[in-house]
């Protein structure tokens, strides 16, 4: 089967009901994404799927075929992503487990929302768990985010 | 100040000396005993254990401590670089080795846990910077045929009769001169970046990525295992059929273990289906009829009688009769799963040379010694790569060594490298659990509201007991983790009549340090009856605190400064109210007033206003984020987590039903931080105690309602 991720095509051999999540982890090498749950509750593994924000430990890969995968690594080249500026600027990881996930998330929901406000922040950041308590920043670094996205894009 | 004195650090010296032979001296190897141990590369310049210098100017740090979100990957080079006068941003940073070298100057052991590290690195990573920054600036007195006297640095250069040498070029001089016994460190008037905010080194890798924990480790050959581990706790495997899972597309091996059946695949998900379909039959085990509702009702009874004496003064009961006012609670706290993000996991490679291990833990020393056991080659044949630690919460740092013996089983008995992984569903329901506690306690107040009596009889499993920490348990068998926070509460201090007393039942589930250990229940019984006490004596919490708290002047300044930040006593709007607690703990001293609301019976933290006294603040911003942390990770366990168990396992298995704090939640919380010149104390633990009984205070300001369990329900 073949799966575009970060724009690069990969034959894979997996059977069709495999978690995208393994695929990319085990088949491809590309660890950046975690797995925490494995049922779709925790967001450690978000992705993003033609841009939109998926739980790839629930996404067999067949539903991925064909499709748009961008992972932690394709995010941008070099850390350069509003969402990582911001991220390095407030401080905010500690141990680094689920901030893939956390990042993920964001930019997603920047994609969507240019100036989110704080209960946009919360609905659309709910489901990612952080367990060191990073949440407060990340709360302060999405906004941070879109402030430097806005300033790009102006 | 006590803050060094506190009950479990000083235990802990004891025990590690108790159990014989452990080194506690602090000290720097110098080079030739390292290059000896054949633990510095060739070339550059290391000076000692703790830093190399390139000839491209790089400064590498190793920590004997574990990255595992506290910070210490950023604080440890702080102190190296305060005294070596390098570039800041020529610092990189790697995990020591698994060595003698690299043992906590406290404990021992090399180990990362009981909120240490800063206070116990201070002065050797200081020293190893100062060794370091002495033999540049001789290798360049040599070199310009100048005294030392007459030599600067700064910048990771040496200034010397108008000539500017750069630490690079001057490593292969340097490494031919002898280290120094010991070098005097700066005065703190000189400090430049100890107590400066600095930012994190190891963002870069944690926002792209490229951060390798223990789960991504992934070796040429390797394959990757689950197992299937027992139904109850202690349960014993009677015998397994695996045609099934053999014949799952993936699957290479299926092995026994001793801690249950392992199935060895290509990849993590065929691991998981094999797994699925194995047909096991288990013996029914020593736990099987553990439940731990009927448990905590049985300690409930059991603290109707007096238990082992772990503190005593005066004549309680004579006090306790005499009082104008008694109030009696009883108190009860679930069993927790740690629930770090990155579930357990340990990749091992047994090869003709010794047996290497890739994994985050806390706790090298011991796991170093249970692979050499297992193996049966020397503990220097078994070479630990730390990697970063998703979480540590104290689940990595197990004296049992349970999820890398049982990693080290696996590769064995496959005869091949494999990474061991668990399943969310492993991790929660894999014990090792904060133990249980029922508490009950009365306090008599005497004519002025003050307390005069307070009697106290707790329940709980040991966590030491059967550990090698055992050995320096207090022979009448207290264990100094259950009582931590409350038979040093400077509260009772303040009681001239008062007794402890300790049951410790065993009903064989495995327990393991929780963030803050003991502090999780104590903090919130203390300061539960104290606020139970303000509210009788109708006096105001913050007042009668402060009032008890006059002998305490670290406790009272960070309660002043709380209550001045959180406005205590101000309006707050409607619906809204205010609850305190001050706690000590692992050397520090924290104050928190949490403003909550509540709707229907679900109660929301809006705000947090910390105090700290952690002595010296060497980084404030990761200060900053281990309060706000510490104050998450409690919150999780005073609204939502517990574990019940039923015949003897885990009811929840995942964050469906261990549930844990999520964002929309978290409260803002503002941290202030009293400035300082004692010793450092610890900061990874200390903000998470008083956040659950300053909510629940606060919750009984706003309803009425006294809530003595956790996790608090309306």
């Amino acid at each position: 089967m073949k799966l575009t991720v970060n724009g690069i095509d990969h034959d894979v051999d997996a059977p069709p009901e495999m978690p995208l999540l393994w695929v990319l982890r085990d088949l491809l090498g590309m660890t950046g994404t975690k797995y925490g749950c494995g049922i779709a509750q925790c967001g450690a593994c978000t992705v993003h799927i033609d841009g939109k924000q998926q739980r790839s430990c629930v996404t067999p890969v067949s539903a991925a075929e064909g499709r748009r995968v961008t992972t932690i690594e394709g995010l941008s080249e070099d850390g350069s992503h509003p969402v990582q500026r911001a991220w390095a600027e407030l401080d905010v990881v500690q141990c680094g487990y689920c901030q893939s996930g956390q990042i993920m998330a964001a930019a997603a929901l920047l994609a969507e929302a240019p100036e989110p406000d704080d209960a946009a922040i919360d609905m659309a950041m709910n489901g990612v768990i952080c367990r060191c308590g990073t949440y407060q920043r990340i709360r302060a670094a999405v906004h941070r985010a879109a402030e430097l996205d806005g300033r790009r894009s102006r | 100040m006590n803050g060094h004195g506190s009950t479990r650090r000083t235990f802990l010296k004891t025990s590690v000396a108790a159990t014989g032979g452990l080194v506690i001296a602090f000290h720097v190897p110098g080079a030739k005993r390292l290059a000896a141990s054949g633990l510095t590369p060739a070339g550059g310049f290391a000076p000692n254990a703790f830093l190399r210098i390139g000839e491209d100017d790089t400064v590498t740090v190793l920590l004997a401590h574990s990255e595992m979100g506290q910070g210490i990957w950023t604080t440890l080079p702080m102190l190296i670089a305060e005294e070596l006068d390098c570039d800041w941003s020529s610092i990189r940073v790697e995990h020591a080795p698994a060595a003698q070298a690299y043992a906590h100057t406290a404990f021992g052991i090399q180990a990362t846990g009981g909120s240490t590290t800063t206070w116990s690195e201070f002065d050797r990573y200081r020293q190893a910077g100062a060794a370091a920054r002495s033999m540049l600036v001789q290798a360049a007195a040599q070199e310009v045929g100048v005294p030392v006297s007459e030599c600067r640095t700064g910048n990771g250069v040496v200034t010397a009769s108008g000539r500017s040498l750069r630490y690079g070029e001057l490593t292969a001089i340097a490494a031919t001169l002898t280290p120094p016994e010991s070098v005097p460190l700066r005065d703190p008037s000189e400090w430049s970046l100890i107590g400066t905010p600095t930012r994190r080194l190891d963002t870069p890798e944690k926002i792209t990525g490229r951060a390798k924990f223990g789960i991504d480790v992934q070796l040429e050959g390797m394959l990757t295992a689950v197992v299937a581990r027992a139904p109850s706790f202690g349960a014993t495997l009677k015998s397994f059929d695996a045609s099934a899972a053999r014949a799952v597309p993936g699957v290479r091996h299926v092995v026994q273990v001793p801690s249950g059946v392992a199935v060895v695949a290509d990849h993590s998900w065929a691991a998981i289906k094999g797994r699925e379909i194995l047909d096991i039959e288990w013996t029914s085990g020593p736990t099987s009829g553990v439940d731990s509702e009927e448990l905590l009702a049985e300690w409930a009874d059991l603290t109707r009688s007096p238990g082992v004496t772990a503190a005593e003064r005066g004549d309680t009961a004579d006090a306790l009769a005499g009082a104008e006012q008694t109030i009696e609670s009883l108190f009860f706290f679930p069993y927790l799963a740690h629930a770090a993000m990155e579930p357990l996991n340990c990749a091992v490679r047994i090869g003709p040379d010794g047996c290497d291990i890739w994994t985050g833990t806390q706790f090298q020393g011991p796991d170093q010694m249970a692979a050499a056991a297992i193996t049966g080659l020397d503990p220097e044949q078994v070479r630990i790569h730390t990697t970063f630690l998703g979480g540590g919460f104290g689940r990595r740092a197990n004296p049992a060594a349970d999820f890398v013996s049982e990693a080290v089983h696996v590769a064995k008995a496959a005869g091949v490298p494999v990474k061991t992984i668990w399943t969310r569903d492993d991790d929660t329901r894999g014990g090792y659990y904060r133990p249980a506690f029922v508490h009950r306690a009365r306090l008599g107040l005497g004519a002025n509201g003050m307390p005069v009596a307070w009697d106290h009889d707790m329940a709980g499993q040991s966590i030491l007991a059967g550990t090698f920490f055992e050995a320096g348990m207090p022979e009448n068998g207290v264990d100094p983790s259950s009582v931590e926070g409350l038979v040093d509460s400077p509260y009772m201090a303040e009681v001239p009549n008062h007794r402890v007393g300790v049951h410790t039942p065993d009903p064989g589930i495995p327990v393991l340090w929780w963030r803050s250990v003991g502090h999780t229940h104590t903090a919130f019984v203390v300061e539960t009856l104290i606020d139970q006490a303000a509210h009788a004596a109708g006096a105001d919490p913050v007042e009668y605190r402060r009032k008890l708290l006059a002998e305490h002047p670290r406790h009272l300044g960070v309660l002043d400064l709380a209550a001045e930040k959180a406005g205590w006593g101000s309006n707050l709007s409607a619906g809204r109210a205010r609850g305190v607690a001050v706690h000590e703990s692992f050397g520090s001293f924290v104050a928190e007033v949490a403003e909550v609301s509540v709707s229907g019976n679900e109660i929301r933290v809006h705000r947090v206003t910390a105090a700290i006294d952690c002595g010296i603040a060497v980084n404030p911003e990761a200060i900053e984020a281990q309060i706000q942390g510490g104050i998450a990770y409690g919150l999780s366990a005073t609204l939502h987590s517990e574990i019940h168990l039923k015949e003897g396992a885990a009811r929840e298995s995942n964050f469906d039903d261990y549930k844990v704090l999520r964002l929309a939640e978290m409260p803002d919380v503002d941290v202030h931080i009293v400035p300082s010149t004692d010793p450092p104390g610890g900061v990874g633990e200390p903000g998470t105690p008083p956040i659950a009984p300053a909510v629940a205070n606060a919750v009984f300001a706003l309803t009425g309602q006294r809530l003595t369990e956790l996790p608090l329900k309306l």
